[in-house]
């Protein structure tokens, strides 16, 4: 099937050109810190997560929201996913994929990668993690090109691959559980010692991956001959309008207890991210963009006409976007890591290589999900046109 | 001769822990120090002649024992001059950057009372308590975190407590770093060597995208001496075996009141501050 990825239009091959250029810049960046190492990030003694594993966390979100599509077509045999389906799984492949190079990019000592599986480590949720995260880009791509491949030669995909999708359900959850593990058992980090973590992150994933996904949907539209659909727009909108209620409600659950309880290694890290802390707030102004966009984003979605309108909705979704990337890309890592376990406030941000190497593996993610969608798209239309 | 630093680390850590008579990691990686501390093969070695058993390995006679070595600061004792004479020894013998701005490296350094116990702050409290620089390194924990969230066992736990790192195996992930409630963890951003004013030739340097920290100085247990912080402090940095109930340390945490950094943590920090 990837001899559809070979042939296409101007437009397409402009479209993969310049993702390559942006990749060979990233590439190129990635070089200059692979020789002078991880000091050209704006990475410190104090905040030593940065923007990588931010990125990372997001779209590992992102990664598990294709369970929004799965579970309602194959548990609830929504039909209306099922032309779909195949759109969510093989986002979630690019956006694995991403994962795991961020989780390369920010490693100090990249080659010895492998001492992961070398020496296993259980008691890590790191070693967890790489686990569930192979595992889920594994199945997606059985998943997703197992099902397509049947599609295609107009037979119903061989009875195993069910095992593997069912599988897929529990195991997109896992991969953002697991993700919140990371930090949330870890005992001197305040801000992400809360047991909502996991939930928090779940609900901002399901809001923003769905949401992307209608953004992709309508682009698609624009592109090709392919309609995801009115009602496939409409379910989805209905996920992302709970799911972003769900994830500022979390977000409300957790100010509370931090500042009912008024404990100050739960309080310095909320104060610092929206008020600011000894006169440090780099962060203060894009947190409150997040509440906004977030808060707008609601209003547009739980009002119907707002929401079935076509040319609102994918506003509401670059709204709710911007708040969830906000949130996880950016407040998230650094939050937690201001002010130190000293009390002391070292900030963060992110120098010009730095994203570079972010650009870089995004448009690595995006040049992977537009081959896959090409294919994807290729197969559909072939199989209309008979 | 193929001893690298984590089978260094591995025979220094075991010899110690097991008892075992003959040469210490450090001199083991003198050449032809191996072979010379060849003995008769064991019987596991008989059996299986191709496995590197560490028996053929055995520590100083010299070396310090303990079951869990812990360090008392007498912030009495503790004037400015004798924390950095600590300071400046650790970081001589130990190759230690000096690194400007916040990509630097530390393995033991001096902090305000309000930094070093966040949280228990009482504005009245004596002034000459509130204002001293207390000394802050690795508290080498009975449960420590760092050594649960490595995915590499890169930072282990030894038998006697103390917590080591294994550079030549860490990848430079960082999670440890997040993990330590003390931020007593540094990352090696670049390389190191240039920012080394002296190098000391006995002690190895690092490379650049590995963590470090304090190792209680492990290198000096093994050849019968205290840590150099110990040693330069002038009485006020004492180390000892805090499970022997007659050490000198054991006497000075019933003599006086002490308290720990973050205990609510459930870490079990081995640094003990006498106040």
């Amino acid at each position: 099937m990837l001899e559809k990825a070979l042939s296409g239009s101007k437009l397409y091959w402009t479209w993969l050109i310049a993702l390559l250029v942006v990749i060979a810049a990233g590439f190129g960046a990635y070089l200059v810190q692979y020789n002078k190492g991880l000091m050209i990030t704006g990475m410190s003694r104090d905040v030593s997560w940065g923007f990588y594993i931010a990125q990372f966390t997001f779209l590992v979100g992102v990664a598990a929201s294709a369970v929004m599509l799965v579970l309602p077509y194959y548990l609830h045999h929504y039909k209306t996913f099922g032309r779909i389906t195949i759109l969510g799984e093989f986002l979630a492949i690019s956006a694995v994929i991403m994962c795991i190079l961020f989780i390369t990019v920010d490693l100090g000592k990249p080659s010895r990668i492998l001492n992961v599986m070398l020496h296993p480590t259980p008691n890590s949720v790191l070693f967890w993690d790489m686990i569930v995260l192979n595992g889920y880009l594994i199945i997606n791509l059985l998943a997703g090109w197992v099902t397509l491949e049947a599609e295609r030669k107009n037979v119903p995909p061989p009875g195993w691959i069910k095992v593997i999708i069912y599988l897929s359900i529990p195991w997109a959850v896992s991969i953002h559980t697991v993700t919140a593990f990371l930090y949330a058992g870890l005992p001197g980090r305040g801000f992400w010692l809360t047991a909502i973590m996991a939930p928090r992150f779940l609900a901002s994933a399901f809001a923003a991956g769905p949401a992307v996904l209608i953004l992709l949907g309508y682009l698609v539209k624009k592109l090709t001959r392919f309609d995801a659909g009115k009602e496939a727009f409409e379910t989805l909108a209905k996920i992302v309008c709970y799911a972003i209620i769900l994830h500022i409600f979390f977000f409300l659950l957790e100010v509370f207890t931090v500042a009912y309880s008024a404990i100050p290694s739960h309080t310095s890290h909320l104060a610092y991210l929206y008020f600011g802390l000894h006169g440090h707030n780099m962060l203060v102004p894009w947190v409150w963009t997040a509440l906004a966009c977030g808060f707008t984003a609601i209003i547009l979605l739980v009002n119907p006409r707002t929401r079935q309108n076509p040319k609102i909705l994918p506003f509401a979704c670059v709204l709710v976007f911007i708040c969830t990337w906000i949130d996880k890309g950016m407040a998230m890592i650094a939050g937690g890591f201001v002010p130190n376990p000293l009390h002391e406030i070292t900030e963060y941000a992110p120098t010009g290589l730095e994203l570079m190497i972010t650009f870089g593996v995004y448009a690595t993610g995006i040049l992977i999900l537009t081959i896959l969608y090409k294919v994807a798209l290729g197969v559909k239309e072939e199989e209309e046109a008979v | 001769m193929g001893v690298d630093r984590r089978k260094f680390l591995k025979l220094a850590g075991v010899s110690a822990a097991l008892g075992l008579g003959g040469a210490t990691g450090f001199q083991l990686l003198r050449p032809g120090a191996l072979d010379a501390a060849e003995r008769m093969p064991t019987p596991y070695q008989m059996v299986f002649p191709k496995e590197q058993g560490n028996a053929e390995v055995s520590p100083n006679p010299k070396r310090l024992k303990g079951r869990r070595w812990g360090m008392v600061i007498d912030m009495r004792k503790l004037t400015p001059a004798k924390a950095r004479a600590a300071i400046e020894a650790c970081d001589y013998y130990h190759n230690v950057p000096q690194i400007p701005g916040k990509q630097n490296i530390k393995w033991i350094w001096t902090a305000p009372y309000v930094n070093v116990f966040p949280e228990t702050e009482n504005p009245w409290a004596d002034p000459e308590i509130k204002n001293a620089q207390f000394i802050v390194m690795c508290n080498h924990c009975n449960n420590p975190p760092c050594v649960r969230v490595c995915p590499t066992k890169a930072t282990f736990q030894r038998e006697d407590g103390i917590v080591m790192m294994d550079m030549h195996r860490c990848i430079g992930c960082r999670f440890c770093m997040a993990g330590c409630p003390y931020g007593s963890r540094s990352f090696n951003f670049r390389d190191p060597r240039p920012f080394i004013k002296k190098e000391y030739l006995d002690y190895p340097t690092r490379t650049r995208g590995v963590v470090e920290k304090c190792t209680f100085c492990s290198e000096r247990l093994a050849v019968g001496k205290l840590p150099y912080c110990s040693e330069a402090s002038g009485g006020a940095m004492v180390f000892g075996d805090v499970d022997d109930a007659g050490s000198e340390l054991r006497q000075l945490l019933r003599k006086r009141y002490s308290i720990r950094r973050k205990p609510n943590l459930g870490t079990d920090p081995q640094v003990y501050y006498l106040v």
